[in-house]
């Protein structure tokens, strides 16, 4: 499992670079950065699962699915979030 | 604080996430008899009503959305101060949407930490329901220790029980049956800061162990630290000691409230929804598409704007003749008493008729906003949008503000409460303004049609027509980006959306959406371009006596003969009462200031008299050039600008004049109407002050430079 997790300095996949239908789990999150306060807001805690849902376009926000629902997150606040890809059940 | 009389009564606080339907318990619950007000000082709007309980009426206060009881954004702060202040709060209804439950659970638990007496309002279990899923709601009861309320606004279903268990609820002991559960870690923080504390004296409650640890900005640890700073320091080591695993505290306490919301979850929601979001998503594969979503968005938009261009234009005809109506009744009945004729005519009612008319605007824009929020679309139009607005530090949501400010500042100002932080808000209330609206157009027309059509042909009509257009919105980007980064001192939000899903819009929602709206405006914005109104009047009429009079038509029976051919008596007294009025005066003091803008103090004046409305400018630049009203005011009114000269003879507008004067009206806020609302939006008048100066001084800086590098050009 430690192969998988990555560490804020080091991720192994950032949630920007997340295609439309994968699963990701996050795993750490910087827990000095403000923005972070208002994702745990949304339920994006370390240790949740979601579904990356829809890709804007031009780069625009990437919407995940978690804890039941869907929330829209610029790719550059999603940097924040360091995250574990996973495989289909 | 005093309190007025419906202070006095019990205060009920309405709170939940964003979403959650809890505007719609609000309106359902109030009806149209609710309050909107700003709260004093922001930005943010709360909204009251009273509510008829079997014991007597509580007050009901809706407040902004919240994710927990630590506010990230002003708004946030607000209500976070109403519900956990020290602020006397009775009861807080707690609306809890079961198609989020989690997140929902996790503001309850703050919520009854705060030992708040909470009844929940269980919302959207019909959606629950129709996606397969089931809701039991005595096990939701049990976990928390409260009341639980199923309700369905729409269908008014559940309201009266939750009427019934509110009064049951008012003045009882609060109790609470919550238990989360922390990771190891933090719990033997409790216990050996708890001992701490024991060995200095001083008792500690697990749960204040726990929030003096957990709660970095808790006041707690700094009133310690001056009264007791060995204390101080025992809670900063067990903060340090919880944070080692690269956790903050904060972190930590989301965790496991997650951790226990995702338990009551799995035991209320006992068979889960299986295919959830079906619809939405068939929907949403065209909707939020990068060729089809684009072009959707810009056909709805199409039919939002063009709404507002062609059905408010009826209206506000209507509404403009209803008063000139009105005004042609009053006038006779006051002809003993000119002055006070004046007043009541051309002051207050057209002052009243400034105001009216911007209702048709407001409801219509207000009826589509309600309808793209009701349905979920503004959501998906915002996640398109986004990358557009949010590079100069705006967001998705902007699109509508800044659009329909196009066709009127006045709407798209209110209707900048889409925006969710104060700060985006702001940067977007005070750069609607410089959207070139339709009451810029007349002055466009008259220069164009006067100085660049007939020289250059139709086209470069056209482009002139739309360069004006272009200017504000080329102008708005750059300061945005200043305002954000510069100006705005409110705390930046990441912009963090949610996608609701698609559902059919509710008509009393919508309907007290526009109400409320056009309540608001006439009762703040209103009395404002009233007064604004009469101001101005006073400055255009005064002084006036028939001494000065006689003295006009004097001098209209000395002008020669070829000049009473051209200029009617009336025209000709019209023109000299302005020039001796006090706005004349301005102008001609002001003139020095705008001869390098190449104005003399005919268009100075004509320029202050379009203080109120930018449109006004064409009818005093037709009184100040002696134009008759008999119809056909446009054509005269552009053969006499044309002919105008300076005291020595040159010709006073041209070319370079033309497009100086353009751009001003491009780049001021020359509309009391925008103040006003502005004014209103920002419950200050440091923000309209601000607002008029920069645009003033932006706009007189480019007319300026216009102005003299068109005549350096040679252009004529």
């Amino acid at each position: 499992m430690a192969a998988s997790t990555g560490t804020l300095d080091n991720p192994v996949l950032r949630l920007s670079e997340m295609t439309v239908g994968s699963r990701g789990r996050v795993t750490a999150m910087s827990p000095t950065c403000k923005l972070c306060l208002r994702l745990l807001d949304y339920g994006l805690t370390p240790g949740v699962e979601f579904t990356v849902t829809k890709l804007a376009p031009f780069g625009g926000p990437i919407e995940i699915e978690v804890r039941g629902t869907r929330i829209c997150l610029r790719s550059c606040e999603a940097d924040y979030v360091c995250i574990a890809p996973l495989n289909e059940p | 604080m005093m309190s007025s009389a419906p202070a006095t009564l019990p205060f009920v606080v309405l709170v939940g996430n964003p979403n959650s339907g809890k505007t719609s318990l609000f309106n359902a619950l109030t009806g149209s008899a609710q309050k909107v007000g700003n709260y004093p000082g922001v930005t943010v709007e709360t909204s009251s009503g009273n509510l008829k309980l079997g014991s007597g009426t509580v007050q009901l206060m809706d407040v902004p959305g919240l994710y927990s009881l630590r506010p990230v954004s002003a708004d946030e702060r607000i209500a976070v101060d109403i519900v956990s202040g020290s602020s006397k709060v009775d009861a807080v209804v707690a609306v809890l949407d079961a198609t989020s439950i989690e997140r929902g659970l996790v503001l309850v638990s703050e919520l009854l930490e705060a030992e708040r007496q909470v009844v929940v309002a269980l919302t959207h279990t019909d959606v629950v329901r129709s996606e397969g899923g089931e809701v039991d709601v005595p096990a939701l009861e049990a976990a928390l220790g409260c009341p639980v309320v199923e309700v369905i606004a729409f269908q008014r279903k559940g309201l009266e029980e939750l009427l019934q268990t509110l009064d049951s609820v008012l003045g009882k002991p609060v109790s609470t049956g919550l238990n989360l559960v922390y990771p190891q870690i933090v719990s033997a923080a409790i216990a050996s800061l708890q001992e701490r504390f024991a060995m200095a004296g001083v008792d500690l409650s697990s749960s204040e162990a726990r929030h003096a640890i957990l709660d970095e900005d808790s006041v707690f640890l700094q009133q310690l630290s001056v009264d007791r700073p060995e204390l101080a320091v025992a809670i900063q080591e067990a903060r340090d000691g919880v944070s080692e695993g690269g956790s903050s505290g904060r972190m930590l306490d989301v965790q496991a409230r997650y951790a226990w919301a995702s338990h009551v979850r799995s035991k209320v929601l006992t068979k889960s929804p299986v295919v959830s979001r079906r619809a939405s998503d068939v929907i949403d594969r065209y909707l939020t598409h990068r060729f089809t979503g684009l072009i959707a968005f810009v056909a709805i938009m199409f039919v939002v704007f063009q709404s507002i261009y062609t059905l408010a234009g009826p209206l506000t005809d209507a509404i403009e003749s209803a008063v000139g109506w009105l005004q042609g009744v009053v006038s006779p009945w006051l002809a003993s008493a000119p002055h006070f004729q004046s007043l009541m005519v051309d002051g207050l009612i057209g002052g009243v008729g400034a105001a009216l008319v911007f209702i048709p605007q407001i409801a219509i824009l207000f009826l589509w906003i309600a309808l793209l929020e009701g349905t979920g679309y503004f959501a998906r139009a915002a996640f398109l949008m986004d990358r557009l607005f949010g590079w100069c530090g705006l967001n998705g949501r902007a699109f509508i503000p800044l659009l329909s400010s196009f066709a009127c500042a006045v709407p798209g100002i209110m209707s900048a409460r889409v925006m969710p932080d104060e700060r985006s808000r702001l940067a977007t209330v005070l750069i609607a303004p410089l959207m070139s609206c339709s009451a810029r157009l007349p002055v466009y027309v008259l220069m164009v049609s006067a100085f660049i059509e007939p020289r250059y042909g139709p086209v470069w009509a056209g482009v002139a027509l739309f360069g004006m257009h272009a200017v504000g919105l080329a102008v708005a980007i750059p300061i945005a980006l200043l305002l954000n980064r510069r100006i705005l001192r409110a705390t930046k939000v990441p912009f963090i959306l949610e996608m609701p899903r698609y559902q059919w819009p509710r008509w009393r929602d919508v309907w007290l959406t526009v109400y409320s709206r056009v309540r608001s405006f006439l009762q703040t914005a209103g009395s404002i371009i009233v007064a604004l109104s009469v101001v101005i009047w006073a400055l255009t009429y005064f002084p006036r006596s028939d001494a000065s009079d006689a003295i006009y038509a004097g001098d209209y029976q000395g002008l020669s003969t070829s000049v009473r051919d051209r200029v009617s008596e009336e025209a000709y007294i019209g023109q000299r009462r302005i020039a001796d009025s006090y706005l004349g005066r301005m102008g001609r003091t002001l003139e020095p200031v705008f001869v390098p803008a190449g104005y003399d103090w005919r268009l100075t004046t004509a320029l202050i008299a379009a203080f109120p409305a930018r449109e006004v400018v064409v009818s005093a630049m037709g009184i100040l050039f002696g134009v008759e009203s008999d119809g056909g005011e446009e054509v005269k009114l552009r053969d006499r600008v044309r002919e105008a000269t300076w005291p020595d003879g040159r010709p006073l507008v041209t070319l370079p004049t033309a497009v100086s004067l353009m751009v001003f009206f491009a780049l001021c806020c020359q509309c009391m109407a925008t103040l006003a609302a502005i004014r209103r939006e920002t419950n200050s008048w440091k923000w309209p002050l601000f607002a008029f100066s920069y645009m003033t001084l932006m706009a007189y800086a480019a007319a300026v430079i216009v102005y003299q590098a068109g005549t350096a050009l040679g252009w004529s």
